[in-house]
């Protein structure tokens, strides 16, 4: 057998193995690369920012534990952000699953690094709604039909951080982490649309190209996929040095990441210089017939 | 009857619901908030409807042996486990007013120790089998499939800090070419270019769908029979 034909007919679990070392080996190593935030999602840094002590955020957690690991990073950094910040966050969900998503933040994160916020007070988990964007519709039309109580049934009204919010529009904005339908797309077009209410977040790094045509107009701000999330963390450390011993997830995640997509591209490379050097040999089908291009 | 009956429904609620959001006056905005209501509680019914019809599908499954029967049996028993569990709050520290995901709590077990990394390992598993078919499918054959492995392993490398590096020497005068500018290049123009066309697109169809639906022409989603 040619070489260019034995590179082709590589086993797929030498491929498997090359990229369960290209993720462990960084894992264990901890190599840090450094990101800056790009334009796109300085803007939610700056928004989130820029806002006055005390404002109303309204934080959707669209997402499950299977996207958790590239939207898990962006929840923690806006939820630091926001609490650093002195706003009052009213955490919700379009997805079922999303209400665990919520308490790893309510009962992990925020007793150990801000235990002097106080849900009802500061925070408050206002749970999940079925219905998807049509929930949406719901709340922008009349709030207090879809959402009057938290997410364990206290009333809004018996709780200070909600007790004034009547409608959607008393939230100065919507950010939403989205792994698909329903959200940050629905948002915009129920909320931020109709309600005039600036809506941005993040999306993993499959729904993130959607969304770019909404940005900047309609979309303040996105963060795509893991790196968006690193990018954010940079953000955050250097406004903020307190944050530079904390456990930035992204950040430590973009070393797997990073040596996952060089090795990706070079096996791609060298898929395609086999597959010429085969096409250009003399006498071999491989190249004419497409050999050795099994997907999978 | 059957079928005029939705059909006079459907025609009343789509242009109450479209002129309500247009026209901002009573009755429609009245209409269209009470229709909104509506619908916030058609949707929790949904679940009833959606759990019933998984029921049947698999408890069929079951009954007549098909193939993969025991996948059915485990999807019955997960899913009764899980309402039961659910439903009745066991092992809530809080009882049955407790929260429904305290800590503690049998389901919170269920979410954290059981879906969670099932969930998890079922989309790793994702990166070995997009690395695997990248190997063997992706191939410059064509011109537009070259054009498609170009942006690809631009915006790979430039969605890393090793496309920074690797492109790190040009001059300012050609920083337009750096691997990270040329990657948020390609996803603000050409992708947004595109997925704007493909949204439109799709939006046109939707409309032209539901005005179908709205003037009874479309009726496949009554069902066949009379």
């Amino acid at each position: 057998m040619r070489i260019p034909d034995t590179i082709l007919q590589i086993d797929r679990r030498i491929i498997f193995l090359l990229i369960g070392a290209a993720v462990c080996i960084p894992l264990l190593l901890k190599p840090r690369f450094q990101d800056s935030p790009t334009p796109i999602v300085q803007s939610i840094f700056d928004t989130v920012e820029r806002l006055p002590a005390g404002s109303r955020v309204f934080l959707s957690f669209d997402y499950g534990p299977d996207t958790a690991p590239e939207l898990d990073p962006m929840a923690k950094a806006l939820v630091r952000h926001t609490m650093t910040r002195g706003h009052e966050v009213s955490f919700f969900t379009l997805f079922p699953e999303g209400v665990g998503q919520i308490k790893k933040i309510t009962d992990n994160l925020l007793p150990v690094e801000f235990p002097d916020k106080a849900y009802g007070r500061d925070y408050v988990n206002l749970g999940y709604k079925a219905g998807l964007g049509g929930a949406i519709n719901t709340m922008v039309v009349n709030f207090r039909t879809l959402v009057n109580a938290d997410a364990e049934g206290t009333p809004l009204d018996d709780l200070p951080i909600t007790a004034d919010v009547d409608e959607m529009v008393d939230y100065v904005i919507i950010l939403s982490l989205t792994a698909g339908d329903p959200g940050l797309k629905e948002w915009i077009q129920f909320a931020g649309d109709i309600a005039g209410i600036p809506v941005m977040g993040g999306g993993t790094a499959v729904v993130a190209p959607e969304l770019y045509p909404y940005y900047p107009q309609q979309l303040v701000g996105l963060m795509g996929g893991l790196k968006g999330a690193s990018e954010y963390e940079s953000a955050l450390v250097d406004r903020y040095p307190a944050y530079r011993n904390a456990t930035m997830e992204a950040t430590m995640r973009m070393g797997p990441q990073v040596v996952t997509h060089v090795l990706i591209v070079l096996l791609v490379l060298l898929g395609n210089l086999a597959y010429f050097l085969g096409r250009s040999g003399p006498g071999n089908r491989a190249g004419r017939t497409g050999q050795g291009n099994r997907a999978g | 009857m059957r079928r005029r009956i939705p059909l006079i429904i459907t025609f009343i609620i789509g242009v109450v619901l479209i002129t309500g959001y247009f026209v901002t006056r009573g009755p429609f905005n009245t209409l269209y908030e009470s229709f909104s209501d509506y619908f916030a509680i058609i949707t929790v019914f949904a679940f009833i409807l959606g759990g019933g019809s998984l029921l049947k599908i698999h408890l069929k499954r079951v009954s007549s042996r098909a193939t993969d029967w025991p996948y059915s049996m485990v999807t019955l028993v997960a899913f009764l486990v899980t309402l039961v569990i659910g439903l009745f709050k066991v092992g809530n520290p809080g009882g049955m007013g407790g929260e429904i995901l305290a800590s503690g709590s049998w389901l919170r077990f269920m979410f954290d120790g059981v879906y969670n990394p099932l969930s998890a390992t079922m989309f790793s598993l994702l990166a070995f089998f997009v690395a695997s078919a990248s190997y063997r499918a992706f191939r410059a054959r064509t011109k537009e499939a070259t054009i498609l492995l170009s942006a690809a392993l631009v915006i790979l490398l430039g969605r890393t800090p090793v496309g920074a590096w690797l492109t790190a020497w040009m001059p300012e005068s050609l920083a337009f070419l750096e691997l990270p500018n040329l990657a948020n290049w390609i996803m603000a123009w050409p992708n947004t270019a595109g997925q704007r066309a493909i949204m439109i697109g799709i939006a046109l169809g939707v409309i032209a769908t539901s005005l179908r639906i709205i003037l009874g022409i479309e009726r496949n989603y009554l069902g066949r029979g009379e």
